[in-house]
């Protein structure tokens, strides 16, 4: 009996980790597209995420005081405006920051990124308030997998549509950056950006694009932690960001499937440490990986060491 | 004789004090090789940077005369509007994009076309009928110019894996993937063994019969030039010094007293016959 029971927490923790990674890995694929492009961290990504979420309480409260009741229609309102508005966000800050800085030092956009992160926390502040917004339950109830003594294994139906719709979108991601030409253009501009304007492609929109792409997903991100949480802040973004970031580190920067994968570690990491460990050192152990990565394998799991050759 | 597809006039290019290219005037016709010669540093890359927008040039005019768009002043399009109005060009040094395969090499550059044919992707993604008929006819035609090069082994490997000789091929393949009106050649021909410098002369002769564009070409063997070109310029220190057909050039005192009479013709740099080894042992292997 025992052992059914530490099986099942087992279990519970992996239901846990697996939703808050899939949230991770949504956010690090930002960051890892944006690094393989223009070789820069978008430290802005994080706050881009957090807009997404102000976006979804904002829609979602604005929904049920019209008293739309359809939760599958309401969902769908809310994640296609709050994609909608955050791709405006992300597109306007590569626009702003980021592009008259194209040929400047490598330091000059990353400090230009941390400055608009900054930026858009205080913006933030100041038009929505400090104060944290709640949200009432959009999807509520769940499924009860295992029913034990005094434990029960189950899973919500909040969690299986994160996980769902994340695994979607990363399906649909992979498709398009393999079969499709923008993805082509996207790999070509990450490998030889003057060749690839010298065959006709237009640079600066594919960046532009891949900003819009990485804030949409971001934007589903902050969707779906609001549901999740029912609560968020202005902060949010720095947090979420900085774990995002060491996924994308940890999966191998540049590789999109490094960033899924290590969105998905970083969320179990948090979740074992919590349930097993402690809840208040998760952060702790989250950014130690990130450490004992810089350290052992720079180039992340599944990224590709960058070999000279002479 | 047509009004040439390229003219270009009063081209200057100067980089602070040093000008690279001082008031050279040429011109290519469709369905004509013309070739660019001139010592080592003589400008004829800078030549080219400027025809393809690497460069914005400090005066002169690069006119194209386009069968569909009319007169293009190519100087005052920006750099990726060069490739979309039909000049494509390969460098000295290869540019493929590495990590990709060579069917992908080749897919990318029908980018311009295929990106409104898919839906800007959107269409694309979903696998719509529409769009399933643009990629087939992109990947039919990327792979007639792989089987056209002699390249159908390796279509999906990655370029970056490839020989030297065989990268060379790619290059060219992928350029004429865009279906180009000018196809501009930086030294097509270093570090090709013999051999292959022949098939490359046979491979250029029998685009501009079939397909019927214009070549420019800059190199420096002279059995290639003089055995394919139809028209050769001559520069030295930033100006032209000279034009012709290959009898006349070869005939030019001022060119023979430039170039040809140089001694060190022959050299061959040490990375280059180490890269023609290699190609080489490459090649042979069962």
């Amino acid at each position: 009996m025992d052992s059914a029971v530490a099986l099942g927490t087992f279990l519970q923790h992996l239901i846990n980790g697996l939703t808050l990674g899939a949230i991770y890995g949504l956010i690090a694929i930002g960051y890892t597209m944006v690094y393989g492009i223009i070789r820069m961290i978008n430290f802005a990504h994080g706050e881009i995420y957090m807009i997404g979420a102000f976006v979804g309480v904002t829609g979602f409260t604005l929904l049920s005081a019209a008293g739309v009741g359809s939760v599958a229609l309401g969902l769908l309102a809310v994640l296609v405006v709050s994609i909608l508005f955050t791709a405006a966000y992300g597109w306007t800050v590569e626009r702003v920051a980021y592009r008259p800085l194209r040929g400047a030092p490598k330091l000059a956009p990353l400090i230009s990124a941390i400055g608009m992160s900054i930026l858009l926390q205080n913006y933030v502040m100041l038009t929505q308030g400090a104060r944290p917004k709640p949200l009432q339950p959009v999807l509520v109830g769940g499924l009860t997998l295992w029913r034990g003594e005094n434990f029960d294994l189950s899973i919500s139906y909040i969690q299986l549509f994160i996980m769902l719709l994340t695994l979607v979108l990363m399906l649909g991601f992979t498709q398009l950056i393999q079969r499709t030409p923008l993805g082509r253009a996207q790999r070509a501009c990450e490998q030889d950006r003057t060749m690839a304007a010298l065959l006709g492609i237009n640079v600066d929109r594919t960046i532009s694009l891949t900003f819009v792409m990485g804030a949409s997903l971001a934007a589903v991100a902050g969707v779906l932690v609001t549901m999740y949480y029912g609560v968020i802040d202005f902060f949010i973004g720095f947090l979420a960001g900085m774990k995002a970031f060491t996924a994308a580190v940890l999966g191998g920067i540049g590789s999109l499937p490094g960033a899924m994968l290590g969105g998905v570690l970083i969320g179990l990491i948090e979740a074992f440490f919590t349930g097993y460990v402690s809840g208040a050192y998760k952060d702790v152990a989250a950014f130690s990986v990130l450490i004992l990565v810089l350290v052992l394998r720079p180039t992340g799991l599944l990224g590709r060491p960058d070999i000279e050759k002479v | 004789m047509t009004a040439p597809l390229l003219e270009v006039s009063g081209l200057t290019m100067r980089f602070g004090g040093l000008v690279a290219v001082d008031g050279v005037g040429l011109t290519a016709q469709t369905g004509a090789i013309t070739a660019l010669i001139g010592p080592n540093g003589a400008g004829k890359t800078t030549i080219f940077n400027c025809l393809t927008g690497f460069y914005r040039p400090t005066a002169g005019r690069l006119l194209l005369r386009h069968p569909d768009q009319g007169e293009i002043e190519l100087q005052r399009l920006p750099g990726y509007q060069v490739a979309r109005h039909g000049v494509v060009r390969t460098f000295q040094n290869i540019r493929l994009f590495p990590r990709m395969t060579v069917l992908e090499n080749l897919m990318v550059a029908q980018h311009v076309e295929l990106m409104p044919k898919s839906g800007f992707s959107v269409a694309g993604l979903l696998g719509l009928a529409g769009w399933r008929a643009a990629e087939n006819a992109a990947i039919d035609r990327a792979r007639f110019w792989i089987e056209r090069l002699d390249l159908t082994a390796v279509a999906d490997e990655e370029a970056g894996n490839l020989s030297y000789g065989m990268q060379r091929r790619v290059e060219i393949a992928r350029a004429m993937s865009t279906r180009p009106l000018l196809l501009c050649l930086d030294e097509p021909a270093a570090g090709l063994n013999p051999r292959e410098t022949a098939a490359l002369g046979q491979l250029l002769l029998g685009i501009r019969q079939e397909f019927g564009i214009g070549i420019l070409l800059i190199e420096h063997d002279m059995s290639l030039i003089m055995g394919i070109s139809d028209r050769i310029h001559v520069v030295e220190y930033g100006r032209k010094i000279a034009e012709g057909t290959p009898a006349e050039i070869r005939s030019d005192e001022r060119v023979i007293k430039a170039y040809l009479g140089e001694p060190e013709e022959e050299e061959m740099p040490a990375e280059v016959a180490q890269d023609l080894a290699q190609d080489l042992s490459q090649e042979t292997r069962p």
